[in-house]
């Protein structure tokens, strides 16, 4: 395999202020960056601006202050888009009774590489057939979209992160409704994905238990970044335990019986 | 049924018809799976201000039509993103706006003639030669934007946030939906009508999403649909001496009522 230089700089968020229209700041002073073949979990207590700050990595808002890089390049003037995939939350507003097949659906992960009146090429369909394997879904290639079950149709949008061949994914609640069994093949999959072709991974959860167990480095938000580590160290943090309440020992430790 | 076509105004009818029933499903499409059927109707009931104006003046009221809805449409989206007023709130604005404005321009001209009546319900009679030639030339204006940025439109009609992040102009693709939209609309006038446009670019889509295929398919689907209604329209109305308009939503409506009842059923 090649060797992987882990120092590349993937993000880097320099003092990142958010606030909606002068209000009271969502995200304040958070600076940290993210390497190549990292696995971030970025964990917080709802409403602690852990998909804001997901939306500011990913140019869709822009932060009030602070620099953004991807790359080594400043946000604003970013357009390798093709290196990024974005696995959005599922059910935020995914329509069942959208005209598509699985492999329609992949195959939009091949568009940002191509300009205007530029078809699917060979490579094209070869790389969607590809990230539908990579899923397991490749039997399904034809099946709706929408007659899909909630953890199948979840694998064909990482899929369709995969077809634009990205250097690092950004995963948004991916699980959310999703059950028990299809979650934990669901992380194996990003774990193999993770360690095989060292991508990148940035995983927003409000599960601190699937944070701990499947990702290489933490950042816990509340607003402020309230620390970045290992998920060994997490537990050690003092306002971690404040911010969850008790619970979190149990959870922490609990994952090793694999039960939430 | 051959001495159909040996009037001229029949040949012209079923040309402009059928470039317009290939490409109303195209836009349509996005239209109904964005949540914005409305706006064929908003930019139908504004290209008839745009009828009224053409007709006050002596201009070519197709070429006002077109003018007034593309104008319109490019407004519409703007203030839909200035986020000061809800979408469909944008949508009635000028819905009502422009209706109010072709009955102003209407009572000082004293009421037209025949002329009005016929564009408010659609009448391959009103068509002449070089609308023919307008309808063509834009229906490919239509026809090869949505094939330019097909893939561009389907990504964001299918997830507009991951579009973006994907590296696609979000707000450009959103305007060149709705200007095609507005030719289209306008273009469909002579045909279908003011009042009726919107059945046009909606019914056989929401038919063809019935079926459950896959986004091609679908698209094949509704031009089926609504290159047979189109024609079988045309064709029932000369015999029966109906009102082509009419007669063409009506067609394409019992095709809908059928797969509805027949999908029902399995």
């Amino acid at each position: 395999m090649q060797q992987v230089d882990h120092t590349q700089d993937i993000i880097e968020l320099q003092d990142i202020y958010y606030s909606y229209n002068g209000q009271e700041n969502v995200l304040e002073n958070i600076s940290f960056s993210l390497h190549k073949g990292d696995y971030l979990g970025i964990i917080g207590p709802n409403g602690g601006g852990k998909t804001t700050l997901l939306k500011i990595m990913l140019g869709l808002i822009k932060p009030t202050r602070g620099t953004v890089k991807l790359f080594g390049e400043n946000i604003k003037a970013f357009k390798d888009w093709g290196r990024i995939g974005y696995v959005p939350q599922k059910a935020s507003h995914f329509d069942n009774n959208f005209p598509a097949t699985a492999e329609e659906v992949v195959a939009m992960g091949r568009y940002a590489k191509r300009g205007l009146f530029h078809f699917p090429t060979k490579r094209d369909r070869e790389k969607v057939e590809q990230a539908l394997e990579q899923v397991d879904m490749l039997s399904y290639k034809n099946n709706q979209v929408g007659e899909l079950s909630g953890g199948q149709q979840q694998r064909i949008f990482i899929a369709r992160a995969l077809a634009t061949e990205p250097e690092v994914i950004f995963l948004d609640e991916p699980t959310v409704g999703v059950d028990v069994q299809t979650q934990e093949q669901f992380y194996q999959l990003l774990k193999k994905l993770n360690r095989e072709l060292d991508l990148t991974l940035v995983l927003v959860s409000h599960e601190l238990d699937i944070v701990a167990k499947e990702a290489t480095e933490v950042a816990c938000i509340n607003c402020k970044l309230v620390c970045y580590c290992t998920p060994k160290e997490l537990l050690k943090h003092g306002s971690i335990e404040q911010m969850y309440g008790k619970d979190l020992r149990y959870i922490l430790h609990n994952h090793e019986r694999g039960n939430i | 049924m051959l001495e159909l076509f040996q009037y001229s105004f029949i040949v012209r009818g079923f040309e402009a018809g059928i470039i317009i029933a290939l490409t109303a499903p195209l836009i349509g499409i996005f239209l109904v799976l964005r949540r914005y059927s409305l706006i064929a109707d908003t930019l139908s009931h504004v290209s008839l201000a745009g009828v009224a104006i053409g007709l006050l003046l002596n201009i070519n009221p197709l070429l006002t039509a077109i003018a007034a809805a593309v104008l319109s449409s490019v407004a519409i989206e703007r203030l839909r993103l200035s986020k000061r007023v809800y979408g469909e709130s944008a949508l009635a604005i000028f819905l009502s706006g422009s209706l109010a404005l072709a009955i102003v321009l209407i009572s000082l001209s004293h009421g037209f003639n025949v002329d009005l009546f016929n564009y408010l319900f659609g009448s391959i009679v009103t068509v002449k030669q070089s609308d023919v030639f307008l309808i063509g030339g834009l229906g490919i204006i239509v026809l090869i934007a949505v094939l330019a940025f097909y893939k561009e439109l389907v990504f964001i009609t299918f997830d507009e946030e991951a579009a973006q992040v994907n590296g696609i102009p979000t707000r450009f693709i959103n305007i060149v939906l709705i200007v095609l939209a507005a030719l289209t609309v306008a273009l469909a006038i002579p045909i279908v009508g003011v009042l009726l446009i919107a059945a046009l670019i909606v019914i056989p889509v929401v038919t063809a999403l019935q079926l459950r295929k896959s986004f091609k398919q679908t698209i094949i689907i509704a031009e089926i649909i609504s290159v047979f209604s189109v024609i079988a329209g045309i064709v029932s109305s000369f015999y029966l001496n109906l009102s082509s308009g009419g007669t063409i939503v009506l067609i394409a409506l019992i095709i809908f009522s059928l797969v509805f009842l027949f999908k029902k059923g399995v």
